[in-house]
C-alpha cells in the first residue's frame, strides 16, 4: 500500500508542483520556494521508492487506468526505471538550485512558464521512468517532448523558434512515423505490451522481420539521437543552459536511450536478439554515431554545440550496450545512463557559468578564463574526465563493462572503436581546459587577438585579470555538487551494480 | 410507454419544433425552443444507446405499418452512437450558437436561422435512424437543403458564403440525386426498400447488372456528400463562408450523418459478398482516401484562412474514416466508428475556437493568428489542445482513432499503409503548428488589446475540449460501443 | 444489340439521354440560372426512371375491386411525388440563392464572380502583405 501511495506521489508531487508554481507566478521568491520544495519532496519520494525496491518483496507497482481495452496506464519498479527516476529526480533538484541562479542573473523572460514547462517535464521523466507498459512509456514520452518544446524555443527569438522547429518536427516525426507503428505492431502481433523479463516478442514475430521492428523502435525513439535523426538535440541549444543542463544531458536525451534499453530488454529480451542477432547491424549504426558525433564535436567551436555532439555521441555508448546484447554490454550501457548524466550535467552547468559572466559561447574566447573561475573550470575538468571515463571518476566504469559486454560478444572491433572514440573525447574536452588554465588571456598579452573576441563581452576583459569572478552562488555550488557526484559514482560503482544486475540476472 | 416510442421521437420533435420556431418572435425565443428540443433530442438518443447496449437492435414500425411495406425505423449500436454525436454535438453548440449568431446574422434573420437549424437537425437525424433506403433519401434532402440555408447566412460576413452554398447545392443535388438511382434501381431488383430486407434479398439475387449499377450511384453520390476526395470541392467554402456555429455543426455531424449512410449501404445492404464489394474498397475507397489524407493535408498547409484550413484537414480526416472502413475487418470499421465520434468532438472544438476569433476580429486568417496567445489565452489554448488531438498525442481522443486505425493497417497485413497514416498525420503538425507558431511567438498588431471571447463561446468550446481529454483518458466506453458497431455492421455481432 | 434492347428499353434510353443532358448543361454552363435548368433536367430523368419503371403494360390503376386484376406498381409513383417536392425546393432554393448571388456581385456569370472574388482575395492577401512589411 505505502509503495503504491510513494508511486502515486512521485507523480503527483511535480504536477501539484507545476500548478502551485503557476499560481505563485507573481512572486518569484515564493515561486522559486514552491520549485525547490516541490524538487526536494521528489527526490525525497523516490529515495523512499529506492528503499522499498531494494528491501525485497514485490516490486511496487500502481495501476492508474485503463485507456483503451487491454491497454492501460501503470506503473511498476524495475532497476532500470529506478536508477533512471533517481537520476532525473536528484539532478533536477540541483538543477532548480542552479536555474534560480542563471534564470536570475541573466534576467530572462517568462520564468514562470520556464518553472512550469520544468516541473511537466520531470513529472513525464518520472513517467518514463516507472512506466509499467510500452503504452505507458510512449504517453509520457510524447508529454516530454510537448512540455519542453516551450523551454527548448523559450528565446523566441528567430533561432529559438527554429530550433524549436527542428526539435519538435524530429522528435514528434521519429516517434509518431516510427515508434508508435513500432508499438502498434507489437500489439498487433503479441497482444501485450507489458514489460516482461526476457521480452515478448519471441515466436511472435517472423525472425526476419525483427530487425525491422527493432529498427523502427531505435530510430522512432529519437531522442536516443541515434544518427541520422540527431539533428534535433544541437538545435535544442538554443534553449537557456539549465534547460539544456537538465533535459539534454539529463530528462530528454535518458529518457531516450532508457527507452532503447527497456525495449531490448524488456520487449525483444537481451536472449532472443542475442540469439537471433537481430541488432548486429545496430551496434554497426551505434559505432558509426559514436565515432561520427566525435569528430564533428571537435570542429565545432561554440561550447554547448560541442556539447552537444558530445552528447549524441556518448548516447550511441548506451546504444551500443543494448546492442550488444549481452549482460555486461546492458549493463555498461545503462550505468552509462547515470554517468553520463552526472558527467555532462557539470559541463553545461560549467557552460551556463560561463555565460553568466562573460556572456561567451565560443571556444577560443575563452582563453585564460580558468584561472577567474576556478571552480568551474575545475568542475569542468572532473565532469570531462568522468565523460571520457578515466578514474576516479564514475564514467570509467561504464566504459569498462561496455569493453567486457564487447568482448563477450566476440566484437572486438568494438572495442577498438571504443578505444578511439575515448581518445577523441579526450581531444574535444580537454582542451577547453587547457586553454581555460594556460592559454594567455588575449588582452593581457596584447596581441594575437582574433577579430571575434573583439565583440560579444560584456564587459572589457582587462576587469577579469583582477582575480577570482567567479558565477553566482546559486550557480557555482550545483556545479560544485554534481562534479563531486562525478567522483562519489566511481566509489559506489558497485552499489550501481547490484542495483541494476536482477535486470538481466537469470 | 414512451420507451417503446423513442425511435419516432427522435425524429419527430425537431420536426415539430421546426415549424413551431417559425412563430417565435424573437431569435431568443427561437433559440431556446431549439435549445430545448436538442437537450430532448440527446436525452432521446442517450436512452436509446442505452437500450440497445441492453437489449440488442431495436425495430419500430412507423404507424404500425408491418416492414417491410411500411417504413421501419431501425436502431443498432451503429447508427445510435451516430445519433448520440449528432444530438450531442448540436446541444454543445447551440449555447455557443446563442451569442455567435446573434453577433453573425441580421435580427430579422434569427429565428428563421433556428427554424432551418432544426431541419437540419430533423434531416440528419433522420437520415441515420431509419432502416428505409428511400427515407434515408428524403432526409438527406431535409438535411441538405436546410444546409444550403445555413451556409448561405454567413453571406452578413462575407458575399462568397452565396457562392459556396450555391456550389454545394448543385453538388449535394447531384450527389443526393446519384443516391436516389441507386435505390430506385435497386427497388427494381428487389421490389423493396427496407434495408435488413434488401439486405436478404440482394444476395439471393447475386451477381446481376443493375444491382452493380445500383452499387456504383449509391457509392457515388455518398462519396459527393462525405466529401470523399476528389468529390469535395464543395466543403472548403462552405465550412470556410459558414456562420461559426452552423461550420462547427456542419463539420461534427454532416459528414458523419453521410460516412454512416455508406458504411451501412456497404456493409449491410450489399454485404461482403456484393460481387464488387472487394474491388471498390482494395481499388478505389483505399486510394482515394490515402490520396485524400495526403493531397488535403498538404493543401491545408499552405491556406491562409485557417477556417478553411481546418476544412481542407476535414477532408483528410475524412479519408481516415474511409481508410478504416476499406479493410472490412472489425477493427477497421471500429477506428472508423471511433473516429466519426473523436473527430466530431476534435474539429468542433477547432472551429469553435476560430469561431470565437472570427467574432472578435471579423476573421480567421494567419495574420490574425498573431499574437493572440496573450489575445485570447484560453481560447488559443483550446485551440492547441484541440490541435493536439488532431495531430493524435496520447492522452487525446486522435490518439485512440490513430492506434486502431494503425491497428487495423498492420492487423490486415498492410504495414505501407499503416506507414502512411501516421506519415499524413505529421502533415498535420506542420498546419498546427504554423498556427501555434504565430499565436504564441508573434507579437499582436499594434493597437490590439487582450480580450477574451464571451463565457457563452468559451465553455461550450472547452467542453468539447474536455470531451477530448476525458475520452482521450478513458476510451473504454467509445471503443466498447465502436467494437459493437463494427460487429454489427459486419454481420458477426453475437 | 438487337432492335428489342433499344426500343423494349426505349424510356431508360430517354432517362439517359435527360440525364446527360442535364448533367452536361449543369458542368458546361456558366450562367447561375441555367445550371439550375440543368439540375432540373438531370431531376427529371430520375423521375421518368421511377416512373416508368412501376408501369406494368396493361395494368390499370391500383383500385381494388375484389376481382384479380393487373395494376401498376403505385408505390414508385408515390415516392415520385416525395422526390418532385423535393426537387421543386432545391430549385426554389437554387433560384433564390442566384437573387442574393445578383444583389452582391451585380452578375450570375460564374466566371465573373470568380473573376470578383480572386481580386477581392488577392487585394486583401496584397494589402496583408504590406501591412506585414
Amino acid at each position: 500500500m505505502t509503495a503504491t501511495a510513494a508511486l502515486a506521489l512521485s507523480l503527483l508531487i511535480p504536477s501539484v508542483g507545476a500548478v502551485l508554481i503557476a499560481l505563485t507566478g507573481r512572486h518569484p521568491n515564493l515561486r522559486e520556494t514552491v520549485t525547490l520544495t516541490t524538487a526536494v519532496l521528489l527526490f525525497a519520494d523516490v529515495v523512499w521508492l529506492l528503499s522499498m525496491a531494494t528491501g525485497g518483496g514485490p516490486a511496487p507497482a500502481l495501476m492508474i487506468g485503463e485507456i483503451m481495452p487491454g491497454l492501460s496506464l501503470a506503473l511498476k519498479i524495475e532497476p532500470l526505471g529506478m536508477m533512471f527516476g533517481m537520476i532525473a529526480s536528484g539532478l533536477w533538484m540541483v538543477n532548480s538550485i542552479y536555474s534560480i541562479g542563471y534564470m536570475r542573473a541573466n534576467s530572462e523572460h517568462k520564468q514562470t512558464r520556464f518553472y512550469v514547462c520544468f516541473a511537466i517535464a520531470i513529472a513525464s521523466a518520472i513517467g518514463v521512468a516507472f512506466a509499467a507498459n510500452m503504452f505507458t512509456l510512449f504517453i509520457f514520452y510524447e508529454v516530454l517532448t510537448i512540455s519542453t518544446y516551450p523551454l527548448v524555443a523559450h528565446k523566441e527569438t528567430p533561432e529559438a523558434r527554429q530550433g524549436g522547429r527542428t526539435y519538435l518536427g524530429v522528435l514528434i516525426g521519429t516517434s509518431i512515423g516510427l515508434q508508435l507503428v513500432a508499438i502498434i505492431w507489437t500489439w498487433v502481433a503479441t497482444g501485450t505490451l507489458d514489460f516482461t523479463k526476457g521480452g515478448i516478442i519471441s515466436g511472435k514475430v517472423a525472425e526476419a522481420l525483427v530487425p525491422v521492428l527493432l529498427a523502427l523502435y531505435v530510430f522512432g525513439i529519437g531522442k536516443a539521437a541515434l544518427m541520422p535523426f540527431h539533428r534535433w538535440l544541437p538545435a535544442a541549444m538554443v534553449a537557456p543552459t539549465p534547460v539544456s543542463a537538465l533535459l539534454h544531458a539529463v530528462a530528454v536525451v535518458k529518457a531516450g536511450v532508457f527507452t532503447v534499453m527497456k525495449v531490448m530488454i524488456y520487449i525483444f529480451g537481451i536472449d532472443f536478439l542475442a540469439a537471433t542477432g537481430a541488432s548486429t547491424w545496430l551496434i554497426w549504426v551505434a559505432a558509426a554515431t559514436l565515432l561520427a558525433a566525435s569528430i564533428i564535436a571537435m570542429t565545432k567551436d561554440n561550447l554547448k554545440a560541442r556539447l552537444a555532439y558530445s552528447t549524441v555521441s556518448q548516447l550511441a555508448y548506451v546504444t551500443l550496450g543494448g546492442a550488444l546484447a549481452t549482460s555486461m554490454g546492458v549493463l555498461g550501457g545503462s550505468m552509462h545512463i547515470a554517468m553520463h548524466a552526472m558527467g555532462k550535467i557539470t559541463l553545461f552547468f560549467c557552460a551556463g557559468a560561463i555565460y553568466t559572466v562573460t556572456h561567451k559561447t565560443e571556444i577560443s574566447d575563452m582563453d585564460g578564463l580558468g584561472r577567474l573561475m576556478p571552480f568551474t573550470y575545475g568542475a569542468f575538468l572532473i565532469g570531462a574526465l568522468s565523460v571520457i571515463g578515466l578514474p576516479p571518476m564514475g564514467g570509467s566504469w561504464s566504459k569498462w563493462y561496455l569493453m567486457l559486454g564487447a568482448a563477450d560478444a566476440g566484437q572486438l572491433v568494438i572495442i577498438g572503436v571504443l578505444m578511439l572514440s575515448s581518445l577523441l573525447n579526450v581531444a574535444y574536452l580537454l582542451p577547453i581546459v587547457g586553454r581555460g588554465f594556460f592559454a594567455t588571456p588575449p588582452d593581457a598579452a596584447g596581441h594575437g587577438v582574433p577579430q571575434a573576441q573583439a565583440v560579444g563581452a560584456a564587459a572589457a576583459p582587462g576587469r577579469f585579470l583582477s582575480g577570482i569572478r567567479e558565477a553566482p552562488v546559486f550557480c557555482v555550488v550545483p556545479l560544485c555538487l554534481t562534479a563531486a557526484g562525478c567522483f562519489v559514482l566511481f566509489i559506489y560503482g558497485d552499489a550501481l551494480y547490484r542495483l541494476l544486475e536482477p535486470m538481466v540476472g537469470r | 410507454m414512451i420507451a417503446a416510442h423513442l425511435p419516432i421521437l427522435q425524429v419527430v420533435v425537431p420536426l415539430i419544433a421546426a415549424p413551431l420556431s417559425v412563430f417565435c418572435r424573437r431569435g431568443s425565443t427561437a433559440w431556446a425552443l431549439t435549445f430545448g428540443v436538442s437537450i430532448a433530442a440527446l436525452a432521446i438518443s442517450m436512452a436509446l444507446l442505452g437500450q440497445v447496449l441492453d437489449r440488442g437492435t431495436l425495430s419500430y414500425e412507423l404507424g404500425d405499418w408491418a416492414a417491410p411495406w411500411g417504413i421501419e425505423y431501425r436502431v443498432d449500436a451503429a447508427n445510435a452512437l451516430v445519433l448520440l454525436i449528432i444530438s450531442g454535438i448540436s446541444t454543445v453548440v447551440l449555447p455557443y450558437a446563442r451569442v455567435s449568431i446573434a453577433h453573425e446574422i441580421e435580427p430579422h434573420n434569427q429565428t428563421l436561422f433556428y427554424t432551418c437549424y432544426l431541419l437540419c437537425l430533423t434531416g440528419l437525424l433522420g437520415m441515420v435512424i431509419t432502416g428505409d433506403a428511400f427515407n434515408a433519401f428524403v432526409f438527406l434532402e431535409i438535411s441538405s437543403l436546410s444546409t444550403y440555408v445555413l451556409v448561405a447566412m454567413g453571406a452578413k460576413r462575407d458575399r462568397r458564403a452565396l457562392t459556396a452554398a450555391y456550389t454545394y447545392l448543385v453538388m449535394g443535388t447531384i450527389g443526393a440525386t446519384f443516391f436516389v438511382i441507386g435505390v430506385g434501381l435497386l427497388y427494381m431488383m428487389t421490389g423493396t426498400l427496407n434495408m435488413a430486407d434488401l439486405a436478404e434479398r440482394i444476395p439471393a439475387i447475386g451477381a446481376n447488372r443493375t444491382l452493380v449499377v445500383a452499387f456504383a450511384f449509391i457509392v457515388t453520390g455518398l462519396g459527393l456528400k462525405l466529401a470523399l476526395f476528389p468529390m469535395h470541392l464543395w466543403l472548403p467554402n462552405a465550412y470556410a463562408f459558414a456562420p461559426s456555429a452552423v461550420t462547427v455543426f456542419l463539420a461534427a455531424t454532416a459528414t458523419k450523418a453521410a460516412v454512416y449512410l455508406l458504411l451501412r449501404f456497404l456493409f449491410t445492404i450489399f454485404g461482403t459478398t456484393f460481387p464488387t464489394f472487394e474491388p471498390t474498397l482494395t481499388y478505389l475507397l483505399l486510394p482515394l482516401a490515402v490520396i485524400a489524407m495526403f493531397a488535403a493535408s498538404t493543401v491545408a498547409i499552405f491556406q491562409v484562412d485557417i477556417k478553411r484550413m481546418l476544412a481542407y484537414s476535414s477532408i483528410a480526416q475524412l479519408g481516415y474514416m474511409v481508410l478504416g472502413m476499406s479493410f472490412a475487418t472489425v477493427t477497421g470499421l471500429t477506428s472508423t466508428i471511433l473516429h466519426l465520434f473523436n473527430h466530431a468532438l476534435m474539429k468542433g472544438a477547432l472551429f469553435m475556437a476560430l469561431g470565437a476569433v472570427v467574432m472578435r476580429f471579423g476573421d480567421a486568417t494567419i495574420d490574425t493568428m498573431r499574437g493572440l496567445g496573450r489575445v485570447m489565452p484560453w481560447t488559443m489554448a483550446a485551440f492547441v489542445a484541440g490541435g493536439l488531438s488532431l495531430i493524435g498525442m496520447p492522452l487525446t481522443v486522435g490518439f485512440i482513432s490513430k492506434w486502431y486505425l494503425v491497428a487495423a493497417a498492420l492487423e490486415s497485413g498492410l504495414w505501407p499503409i499503416a506507414v502512411l497514416v501516421v506519415a499524413s498525420s505529421l502533415l498535420a503538425v506542420i498546419y498546427i503548428w504554423r498556427v501555434v507558431e504565430a499565436a504564441y511567438f508573434d507579437d499582436p498588431p499594434e493597437g490590439v488589446t487582450a480580450g477574451e471571447a464571451p463565457p457563452a463561446l468559451l465553455i461550450p468550446t472547452w467542453t468539447l475540449i474536455g470531451a477530448n481529454i476525458y475520452f482521450g483518458i478513458d476510451a473504454s466506453l467509445t471503443t466498447r460501443v465502436a467494437g459493437e458497431a463494427a460487429r454489427v455492421l459486419l454481420g458477426t455481432a453475437s | 444489340m438487337g432492335v428489342d434492347d433499344i426500343l423494349g428499353l426505349f424510356n431508360y434510353w430517354m432517362v439517359i439521354v435527360l440525364m446527360m443532358i442535364g448533367l452536361y448543361t449543369v458542368v458546361s454552363r456558366g450562367n447561375l440560372v441555367k445550371k439550375i435548368v440543368g439540375l432540373n433536367i438531370f431531376q427529371t430523368s430520375v423521375f421518368l426512371l421511377y416512373i416508368s419503371m412501376g408501369k406494368v403494360t396493361g395494368g390499370t390503376a391500383p383500385i381494388l375491386t375484389g376481382k384479380p386484376e393487373v395494376y401498376s406498381n403505385p408505390l414508385p409513383h408515390v415516392l415520385i411525388l416525395t422526390a418532385i417536392v423535393v426537387g421543386v425546393a432545391t430549385t426554389a432554393l437554387g433560384l433564390a440563392l442566384v437573387v442574393r448571388i445578383k444583389n452582391a456581385y451585380d452578375t450570375i456569370e460564374e466566371d465573373e464572380i470568380q473573376a470578383a472574388d480572386d481580386e477581392k482575395e488577392f487585394g486583401d492577401a496584397a494589402a496583408a502583405e504590406d501591412g506585414r512589411r
